[in-house]
C-alpha cells in the first residue's frame, strides 16, 4: 500500500498525500496550482475546454492521450504524466519565445477568437502531433481528434487548417527529443503497490490485481466503482454528490487485458474505448462507425466498454450490438466468478444483475459465426459527440437466401437496452427479402412503447427503428444506388 | 535637444489597415495566458457566491426557509430580495419587469430567489440545494399558441405597413398561405457568466465581468445598491464568447455578487455552473410566423402579410427591439409594394429570451425565404429565379416596408457572381438527376442573400466614446467603449490608431474596457461596434496627431501641409525625427497627449409611430450557396458544400472579417439543423448542457467550405475607413442550408405543395416532413 499519488508535472515529479478522491484533475490544475491556461467550459466531458495530455508508458516510450480534466479524479494520475497547456510553451513568459509547432499553427491560421477553447485544441492537436507522427494525418481524423472539442466563433475552419499545418509528417518536438529522460521519470513513479488516498470523507483506493479489488470490493460492498469516470464524474460536477469510498478499476492488472480464444474476444472491464476499437473491429467492422461516434476522443481515452455496460444506462451504445452478437459478462467477487448473458444483465431502469461485493471483470464477444451479416446505428441530432436517440443493432445468420438466425436489439426504445422478440420471430427461418422485412418492422410496435424526451419524440423512436431496419436490408442487398450519407472525402 | 536629421532615404507609409494582422491575443489564447475573469488573481478574502432557483414555471413562493443553507458547515450568508438596497431590477429598458432575485412570485423555471455565499464554490453551490421553498403553483403559459390564445404579452402588438396588401393580395393572380416555425438557440459562449465584484473605499464597488455592455451593468449595479454610478467601476478585459448573450444578461451575476460584496465587505465571485448558465439566461427569440402572399405568373410579389408571433419569455427584456428588427427584415433583399407585418410579443413563463447574432434579424429572414421557396415550388420554378425577380431594384424598386430608400444594394452584381463562382446553374441540374436515380439519398442546393441593416434601430445608442493616451516615450494606450468577445474589435481599432500616426502595432496597447474611461457606452452589439468605437478612437488619434502637427510645424518651421507621419517618424519639409522623439519634444514643449474621442452615427432617425425611416446608416450584402444531402430512412442531413461570398466593404482585416463569416455562417447552420432547445411540459429546459444541446462540431462543417470577401465591396457611406460591419450578417446566411434540407425532402416527396420544414432541421423534424 502507498499513499502518495505522484505523476509528473512540469518535467518533475509532484506528490500529492493528502486530496479528496473525487477531486479533479481541473481543479488540482486551476486551484492548487494557479495554472489558469486550462478552462472550464461544461464540467461534464462535452465540450474540450478542459483538455489535457495524459502520457504513460506504452511499448518502451511514452503514449500521449487527451482526456477531459473537469472529470477525471486526481488520484487516478498516479504513475503517469500530466501535460497541460502551460507545458507546451513554457519559456513564453510575455517574451516572443517559440511556440510548440501545434500553438504556431493555430496562431498562424487564425485559429482562436474568443480563445477560451484554444487551450483545450491546442492540447487535442498536441496528443494528435504525438499519434504516429511518422505520417500525415487525413482530414476525416481531424473530425476524429477534434470532436470533443467545441469552438462557438470560428466554424471550425480555420482549426482544420491549423491541424493541416501542424499535422505533416516526420514530427518532433523537445518532447519526442526528451523522450528517454521522461521515460526514466516515468519509470521511476511505477506504483508496485495499492493507492490509497484517505481523506476527510472517505478514500480513493486503487487495486492493483482483481484478487486485491475482489478483497476490497468484500469489506466495502458499497463503494463507488470507478474506471474511466465519464459518468460517475458528473455526479459530483453536476449533482453534487459525496462519494466517500471510491475504487478505481484503472490499476486492475487483470481488467486492462484483451485476450482472444477459440471462441470469445476477452475484453477485460476497464480497457479504454480507445484500447478496445482495434479487437473489436478487427472481427466486427460495424463496430468501429459506432465507437469512434460514442463520446469523443477524450472520452474514449478515458471511458470503457466495462463501465458502459455496468452503469446500467439505457442509452448506452455499446450494449445494443453487443447483446446482438451474442456477448456474455463475466462477474467476480470474492466467491469467484459467474458468467451470464449480457441481456440478463439489465433488468429494469437502474437495476442490474449485479449483486454486492461483485463487479464486471470481462465481456466476452463470441467470435462472429460464418454467413453472419451485422450492424449497429446509432441516431443522435448530431453526428460525433452525442447521445443516442436510437441506437439499433442487427445480427443475422443467412444461408441459402433464409434467415436461420436472428438477433435484434436496441437501446432507447426501452428501459433498458432490449431484444425485438416479435420482430426477430418474423424474421426468423424467413427468406432474406424486402418482404420479411416490412413485416419484420411492422413488428417492431409489438415490441417496444418508447417514450418522448429531449432527444426524440416516441413517433420518431418508432421510424426511426423501423427504418434502420429497412436501412440494414438495403445495406446487405445489392443496390444500385447510396443508402448512407457521403464520409468526408477532402 | 532637438536633433532632427536630414530625411535621407524616402520612407513608404505602412499599411495597419485593410490587412490581415493575427488577433491581439492569438499568442495569448494558444499559450493559456489570456485572462478571463475566473484567471484573474484571488484575493486572500475571496468569497464564493451560488445561486437558488426557482422550480416552477409559475408560481407564488409562501415560504422560503433559508436555515439549512446558512447552517452549511462554510456557509458566510445568504441574501433574498429583501437584502437588496437599492432597486431590485435587471430591466434593460427601464420596464421595471425582472428582478435581480425573485420575491414572492416565480416565473420560470431557474429563475434565481436567493443567493449564498461561501469559503469555496462547491460548499455555496451544495448549501444553495438545501433551501426550503413552499409554493403555490400558478397556471403557466409555456407556448406561443397558448400565449397568443390567451393575449399574453410583454409590449403591445405591433403592425408595420406598406402600401395596401390587402387589395393587392385580393387582385393578385396567384397566392399562398402558409407558417414556419422557428425553434430559438443557446448562446453556448464556452466561457459561462461570471463577475467579481471588489469592494473599494467609500462603499465603492469595482466589478470585473464577462459583459458586452459594461456601461449598462454599472447603472443597474449602481441602481441595486442605491448609489450613484460614479460609485461603480466596471471593467471587461475580454469575454470568452458573447453572441448576445452577455448583452443584458450579464448584469444580474454582476448585482448579485455586487450587493454579496457591499453585504460582507468582502470580494465576491459569481460563475455559474454551465447547467445554471442555460436554464437562468435567455436564448434566442423562437417565433412562430405566418404568411399570406400574392403573387404573379413570374413569381413576383404583389403584396403579402406576414403575423410573427414572438416568444420573448417572463419579461421584455431586448424583446422590443428584437421583435422590431425580425420586422425590418422581414424584406430581406426584396421589394415588397405592399406589405403588411403584424408583430405579437408573447409573455410566457419561460426564461427571458434576449439579444442573439442577428437580433431577430434572421427569424425575420427565415419568413421571407420560406415565402420564395413556396413560390417557387407552386410556380415549378427554380427559386433562385424567383429570388431575382423579386430583389430590390438599383434606383427603383427601393423602398423598404419601412420607407427607406435603399442607395447601396450591390445584390444583383454579388450574386450573379457568386452564382458562377459556385457553378450553381450545372450543379442544380445535376442535384436533380441525382435524386431522380436515389431514392434513399436526396440532395438538395439554395442560393440565398442576406441584407441586413446596420445601425441599432434606438437612434440614441448610435454613440461612441474612445479614449488615447500618447506617453512621452512615443507608446500608445487604446481605451474606448467597446468589448472584445473574440470577434477581434480590439485588433481592428488598434490598426485604425496604428495607421492614424503610422507607429508599429505593437506600439499601441489594448487596454480593458472600463467605465471609469470612457462612460455612457452602448452595447457592443448590432454588428457596430468597430464602426463606432473606430471612428471615436480615430477622432481622439486625429486629435493628438493635430496638436503634434501643429508643434512640429513650429518646431521646423514648416507649413503643417508639409508634415507626414510615415513609418514611425515624422516628416517636416526636409526634416525628419522619430516619432517617440517627436512626442518627447512635444510633451517638454506642454503639448496636451491625451484625447477624447466621440462618434455619433451620422443620418439615421427613425419614428416609431409613423413605422417610418432611416433606422439604419447602410446594409451589408452577402450570398451564400448551400448544398446538403439528406437520408430519407433517418431524417440525417450533412451539408457538403458551401460558397459564400460578402461585401465587408474595403474589410480592415480580412483574417478577421473571414473568421467572422465562417463562425457565423456555422452557429447559424446549428441554429437551423443540430440546436433544438426542448422545454418539458412544465417548463423545465432538458436541452441545459453540451450532453443534450448540439452546437456544430468540426465534422459538421462542409468538406467544400469556400469563402471570399467580395473585391468590389466599398461603402457607400463614410464608415471607418469605408469598411462594413460583419459580426452578424453572416449568420443568416445559413438560412440556404436549411432551405436546401426543404429542397432536397420536396425531391423525395414531389408534392404539389413546398414541404413545411420547421428549424430546427433534426433528423425528427425532416423525417416529419417525409412521413407527414
Amino acid at each position: 500500500m502507498h499513499n502518495t499519488v505522484r505523476f509528473i508535472l512540469a518535467g518533475q515529479v509532484e506528490e500529492v498525500h493528502y486530496c479528496e478522491a473525487t477531486r479533479t484533475v481541473l481543479e488540482f490544475l486551476r486551484e492548487d496550482k494557479g495554472l489558469k491556461g486550462t478552462k472550464e467550459g461544461c464540467a461534464e466531458g462535452d465540450c474540450g475546454a478542459c483538455t489535457v495530455v495524459i502520457g504513460e508508458l506504452h511499448d518502451g516510450g511514452i503514449r500521449y492521450r487527451a482526456i477531459n480534466s473537469c472529470i477525471q479524479f486526481l488520484p487516478t494520475l498516479d504513475g503517469k504524466q500530466l501535460l497541460s497547456v502551460e507545458d507546451l510553451a513554457p519559456d513564453d513568459n510575455h517574451a516572443m519565445t517559440e511556440l510548440h509547432a501545434v500553438q504556431q499553427a493555430m496562431l498562424d491560421q487564425h485559429g482562436s477568437q474568443c480563445g477560451f477553447c484554444t487551450p483545450g485544441f491546442v492540447m487535442s492537436l498536441f496528443a494528435m502531433y504525438h499519434n504516429e507522427p511518422e505520417r500525415d494525418v487525413e482530414r476525416s481524423e481531424i473530425d476524429l481528434g477534434l470532436a470533443g472539442n467545441l469552438c462557438r466563433c470560428t466554424g471550425y475552419a480555420p482549426i482544420v487548417r491549423a491541424a493541416e499545418q501542424a499535422l505533416e509528417a516526420d514530427r518532433k518536438d523537445r518532447f519526442t527529443d526528451d523522450e528517454k529522460h521522461s521515460v526514466e521519470l516515468l519509470k521511476s513513479i511505477q506504483p508496485a503497490e495499492m493507492l490509497v488516498i484517505k481523506s476527510e470523507n472517505g478514500a480513493f483506493y486503487a487495486p492493483r490485481s482483481i484478487n486485491e479489488l475482489c478483497d476490497l470490493l468484500e469489506k466495502k460492498p458499497q463503494a463507488t466503482m470507478v474506471a474511466g469516470a465519464t459518468d460517475v464524474g458528473l455526479w459530483i460536477t453536476k449533482q453534487n454528490r459525496q462519494l466517500d469510498t471510491v475504487i478505481y478499476l484503472g490499476a486492475v492488472t487483470e481488467l486492462k487485458q484483451i485476450e482472444e480464444d477459440g471462441n470469445y474476444l476477452h475484453i477485460g472491464a476497464a480497457v479504454s474505448y480507445t484500447d478496445a476499437t482495434a479487437s473489436v473491429s478487427t472481427h466486427y467492422p460495424a463496430f468501429l462507425p459506432l465507437i469512434e461516434r460514442i463520446g469523443a476522443t477524450q472520452v474514449r481515452n478515458a471511458g470503457t466498454i466495462g463501465g458502459n455496460i455496468a452503469n446500467g444506462s439505457p442509452i448506452g451504445d455499446m450494449p445494443p450490438g453487443l447483446i446482438a452478437i451474442g456477448a456474455r459478462l463475466v462477474l467476480r467477487s470474492s466467491q469467484g466468478q459467474r458468467v451470464i448473458d449480457l441481456e440478463d444483465y439489465f433488468i429494469s431502469y437502474g437495476k442490474q444483475n449485479l449483486q454486492p461485493g461483485e463487479c464486471v471483470e470481462q465481456i466476452l464477444l463470441p467470435l462472429p459465426p460464418p454467413e453472419q451479416i451485422f450492424a449497429t446505428y446509432k441516431i443522435s441530432k448530431r453526428l460525433e459527440q452525442d447521445i443516442s436517440a436510437v441506437c439499433g443493432a442487427f445480427a443475422l445468420q443467412l444461408n441459402d437466401g433464409m434467415i436461420k438466425h436472428a438477433r435484434v436489439c436496441f437501446g432507447g426504445m426501452a428501459e433498458t437496452p432490449k431484444r425485438a422478440a416479435a420482430c426477430e420471430q418474423a424474421l426468423t427461418g424467413k427468406s432474406w427479402s424486402q418482404d420479411t422485412i416490412s413485416r419484420a418492422m411492422l413488428a417492431l410496435p409489438e415490441d417496444f412503447t418508447p417514450l418522448t424526451d429531449m432527444r426524440a419524440s416516441k413517433q420518431y423512436r418508432m421510424q426511426v427503428a423501423q427504418n434502420l431496419l429497412q436501412r440494414f436490408y438495403l445495406e446487405h442487398s445489392a443496390t444500385p444506388y447510396p443508402i448512407r450519407l457521403g464520409v468526408r472525402n477532402v | 535637444m532637438s536633433d532632427p536629421k536630414r530625411t535621407t532615404r524616402a520612407r513608404q507609409k505602412i499599411q495597419k489597415v485593410f490587412s490581415s494582422i493575427a488577433h491581439d491575443s492569438a499568442r495569448k489564447h494558444v499559450s493559456g495566458k489570456a485572462f478571463y475573469v475566473d484567471d484573474l488573481p484571488e484575493p486572500a478574502n475571496l468569497l464564493h457566491c451560488y445561486i437558488g432557483t426557482s422550480e416552477f414555471a409559475h408560481a407564488r413562493v409562501l415560504s422560503m426557509d433559508l436555515s439549512a443553507v446558512n447552517a452549511y458547515p462554510g456557509v458566510v450568508r445568504t441574501i433574498t430580495a429583501a437584502d437588496i438596497p437599492g432597486a431590485n431590477d435587471i430591466s434593460p429598458v427601464h420596464l421595471h419587469d425582472e428582478p435581480v432575485l425573485a420575491d414572492k412570485l416565480v416565473q420560470f423555471v431557474g429563475q434565481p430567489l436567493f443567493a449564498v455565499v461561501a469559503h469555496n464554490r462547491s460548499i455555496a453551490r451544495q448549501a444553495a440545494q438545501l433551501a426550503v421553498v413552499e409554493y403555490e403553483e400558478l397556471p403557466a403559459i409555456l407556448d406561443i399558441e397558448t400565449a397568443l390564445a390567451e393575449k399574453s404579452f410583454v409590449l403591445e402588438p405591433h403592425v408595420l405597413q406598406h402600401g395596401d396588401s390587402q387589395s393587392a393580395l385580393s387582385k393578385a393572380p396567384n397566392r399562398l398561405q402558409g407558417e414556419v416555425s422557428i425553434g430559438g438557440q443557446d448562446h453556448f459562449y464556452l466561457e459561462g457568466q461570471i463577475s467579481m465584484a471588489l469592494p473599494q473605499e467609500d462603499g465603492d464597488i469595482l466589478v470585473l465581468t464577462s459583459s458586452q455592455h459594461p456601461s449598462e451593468v454599472q447603472q443597474l449595479v449602481a441602481g441595486s445598491l442605491g448609489k450613484p454610478a460614479n460609485a461603480v467601476t466596471v471593467e471587461v478585459r475580454r469575454m470568452g464568447g458573447a453572441f448576445g448573450g452577455k448583452e443584458t444578461q450579464a448584469a444580474q451575476w454582476a448585482i448579485i455578487a455586487a450587493v454579496m460584496a457591499d453585504a460582507t465587505n468582502r470580494p465576491v465571485k459569481l460563475r455559474l455552473d454551465r447547467d445554471d448558465d442555460m436554464r437562468s439566461t435567455g436564448k434566442r427569440h423562437d417565433f412562430l410566423i405566418r404568411y399570406d402572399v400574392g403573387f404573379d405568373a413570374q413569381g413576383l410579389i404583389l403584396g403579402i402579410d406576414f403575423m410573427h408571433a414572438v416568444h420573448c419569455g417572463m419579461s421584455a427584456d431586448l424583446s422590443g427591439p428584437i421583435a422590431d428588427r425580425a420586422m425590418f427584415h422581414s424584406d430581406n433583399a426584396y421589394y415588397l409594394p405592399n406589405v403588411s407585418i403584424t408583430s405579437y410579443r408573447c409573455k410566457t413563463n419561460t426564461v427571458s429570451n434576449t439579444a442573439f447574432r442577428g437580433f431577430g434579424g434572421p427569424q425575420g429572414i427565415v419568413g421571407i425565404e420560406r415565402v420564395i421557396d413556396a413560390i417557387a415550388h407552386r410556380l415549378g420554378k427554380d427559386p433562385l429565379g424567383i429570388r431575382k425577380v423579386n430583389l430590390y431594384g438599383q434606383g427603383m424598386r427601393n423602398i423598404t416596408p419601412y420607407k427607406m430608400m435603399i442607395k447601396d444594394n450591390v445584390l444583383p452584381e454579388l450574386i450573379t457572381e457568386l452564382e458562377a463562382s459556385s457553378d450553381y446553374l450545372n450543379r442544380h441540374r445535376d442535384i436533380a438527376n441525382f435524386n431522380q436515380n436515389s431514392p434513399v439519398i436526396k440532395k438538395g442546393i439554395a442560393l440565398i442573400p442576406t441584407k441586413f441593416g446596420i445601425s441599432f434601430t434606438t437612434t440614441f445608442l448610435n454613440q461612441a466614446g474612445a479614449l488615447v493616451h500618447v506617453y512621452k516615450d512615443g507608446s500608445v494606450h487604446l481605451n474606448h467603449g467597446g468589448t472584445e468577445m473574440g470577434q477581434g474589435l480590439m485588433i481592428k481599432i488598434a490598426q485604425v490608431v496604428a495607421d492614424v500616426f503610422q507607429i508599429d502595432l505593437d506600439q499601441v496597447k489594448i487596454t480593458a474596457t472600463n467605465t471609469g474611461k470612457v462612460p455612457n457606452t452602448s452595447a457592443t452589439a448590432a454588428s457596430a461596434g468597430t464602426d463606432m468605437n473606430g471612428m471615436a478612437a480615430k477622432a481622439a488619434a486625429r486629435k493628438i496627431k493635430k496638436r503634434l502637427i501643429k508643434f512640429a510645424s513650429n518646431q521646423f518651421a514648416v507649413e503643417t501641409s508639409g508634415i507626414h507621419f510615415v513609418d514611425n517618424y515624422v516628416q517636416a519639409g526636409e526634416n525628419e525625427i522619430g516619432f517617440a522623439k517627436l512626442v518627447e519634444q512635444a510633451w517638454m514643449a506642454r503639448i496636451s497627449l491625451s484625447a477624447t474621442g466621440f462618434y455619433r452615427t451620422p443620418k439615421i432617425h427613425y419614428n416609431p409611430q409613423t413605422s417610418s425611416g432611416r433606422p439604419f446608416l447602410y446594409f451589408a450584402y452577402g450570398a451564400a450557396v448551400s448544398e446538403v444531402e439528406i437520408d430519407c430512412l433517418s431524417g440525417e442531413s450533412r451539408i457538403t458544400r458551401v460558397d459564400i461570398l460578402y461585401d465587408a466593404g474595403q474589410s480592415l482585416n480580412p483574417a478577421i472579417d473571414i473568421g467572422q463569416i465562417e463562425g457565423g455562417f456555422i452557429q447559424g447552420a446549428g441554429w437551423l439543423t443540430s440546436e433544438q432547445v426542448w422545454w418539458d411540459t412544465n417548463g423545465h429546459l432538458r436541452t441545459h448542457a453540451p450532453s443534450t444541446y448540439k452546437i456544430p462540431t468540426c465534422g459538421d462543417i462542409p468538406d467544400i467550405f469556400n469563402v471570399k470577401i467580395w473585391e468590389k465591396g466599398k461603402n457607400r457611406e463614410k464608415t471607418i475607413h469605408r469598411s462594413k460591419a460583419v459580426g452578424e450578417p453572416p449568420l443568416m446566411l445559413a438560412i440556404s442550408v436549411h432551405s436546401a434540407i426543404n429542397q432536397a425532402i420536396a425531391g423525395k416527396l414531389n408534392e404539389k405543395s413546398l414541404p413545411s420544414l420547421n428549424t430546427p432541421a433534426t433528423p425528427e423534424a425532416i423525417l416529419n416532413c417525409l412521413y407527414r
